[in-house]
């Protein structure tokens, strides 16, 4: 342990004192805040390995039913029946704050049917039409999993770092602090002794004299 | 950042050409540099969500790692045609031994 290099003077142990008064209150500001928003971290966290779980099986099926689409449908043919998409695709945005990390929401704007297919029904064989239906089910979840993953993402860098301040102040700023105020004290003490042995000295030497 | 933003995909041919379907912007890509190049020129354009298949995730893996920074773009690996290759799981298992130290989610959940 190391002390920091200060004047052992009063004024300055004053200072200390109230330095370290502030270091504790910090300390124990930030680990409540670390042990919350641990907590908060699992329940998002849980919730993203689910969603993504569940949306890999999905996004498999659609998957499997759109290669069975393309296997009786030309390339160009797919190309032209899916380049007019039913409804847009646009997301709403914004920002949630989250134990003062940032992190972004997004919703679906909602325009036109879920259940709609952006093409004519004889052009296009019922695989097509089952996978065009379930990704369009699937987007919903998918921007669930977008908000989710990306507040855990943002979480865990934020969990870190505030243990990296927790850390700090605990290890080195609190230790520090102790040892120079103890440090100041003591020199404190030892220049009172040394000025009263001098003055009981000088009384001794001034009795001498007299007689 | 509150607004309209709009979704897209990027990966293999095979797995986005379905989600035109759906509605957003796809990008087919192959390699390596145009992984890169179109996922720079997405974050360039504000695009609010981007998908990106686990095959050309692995590309681009950096990147992915510094957009996790800024709340916008939402860069999110999703499994290609052909399968996933647990990129995105493992992502997730490893935030929580970031936070957390340790990676207690593998088996019991």
């Amino acid at each position: 342990m190391s002390r920091i290099a200060v004047n052992p003077t009063r004024m300055e142990l004053r200072r200390l004192k109230d330095r370290l008064k502030t270091a504790q209150r910090g300390h124990k500001l930030l680990k409540d805040k670390s042990d919350e928003m641990v907590r908060r971290f699992l329940s998002f966290v849980r919730e993203n390995k689910r969603l993504r779980e569940e949306i890999e099986s999905d996004l498999a099926s659609a998957m499997k039913s759109f290669m069975l689409a393309k296997a009786v449908m030309s390339g160009e043919e797919l190309k032209q029946t899916l380049c007019l998409p039913a409804r847009a695709a646009s997301v709403t945005t914004g920002v949630e704050n989250v134990m003062g990390v940032e992190v972004p929401t997004v919703s679906v704007k909602a325009s036109g049917d879920a259940d709609a297919l952006p093409y004519a029904l004889t052009s296009a064989s019922s695989d097509l039409d089952t996978a065009v239906r379930k990704i369009n089910l699937l987007m919903e979840k998918l921007l669930k999993l977008a908000e989710v993953e990306k507040t855990c993402d943002m979480l865990a860098d934020e969990i870190e770092r505030n243990r990296r301040r927790v850390n700090a102040l605990e290890y080195v700023m609190i230790p520090e602090l102790n040892e120079t105020i103890k440090y100041i004290m003591m020199k404190l003490d030892e220049n009172e002794r040394g000025s009263l042995v001098r003055l009981m000295k000088v009384k001794s030497m001034m009795e001498q004299q007299e007689q | 950042m509150n607004g309209i933003g709009k979704i897209a995909v990027i990966g293999d041919e095979g797995s986005v050409e379905l989600f035109a379907a759906a509605g957003a912007d796809t990008f087919p890509t192959s390699n390596e540099a145009d992984t890169l190049r179109t996922l720079k020129s997405l974050v360039a354009k504000n695009y609010a969500v981007i998908y990106i298949t686990e095959n050309v995730a692995v590309f681009v893996e950096k990147q992915l790692g510094e957009l996790k920074k800024v709340p916008f773009p939402v860069v999110i690996p999703i499994p290609s045609a052909s399968g996933g290759n647990g990129f995105g799981l493992k992502n997730i298992k490893r935030n929580v031994e970031k936070a957390i130290g340790a990676d207690i989610l593998s088996d019991s959940v």
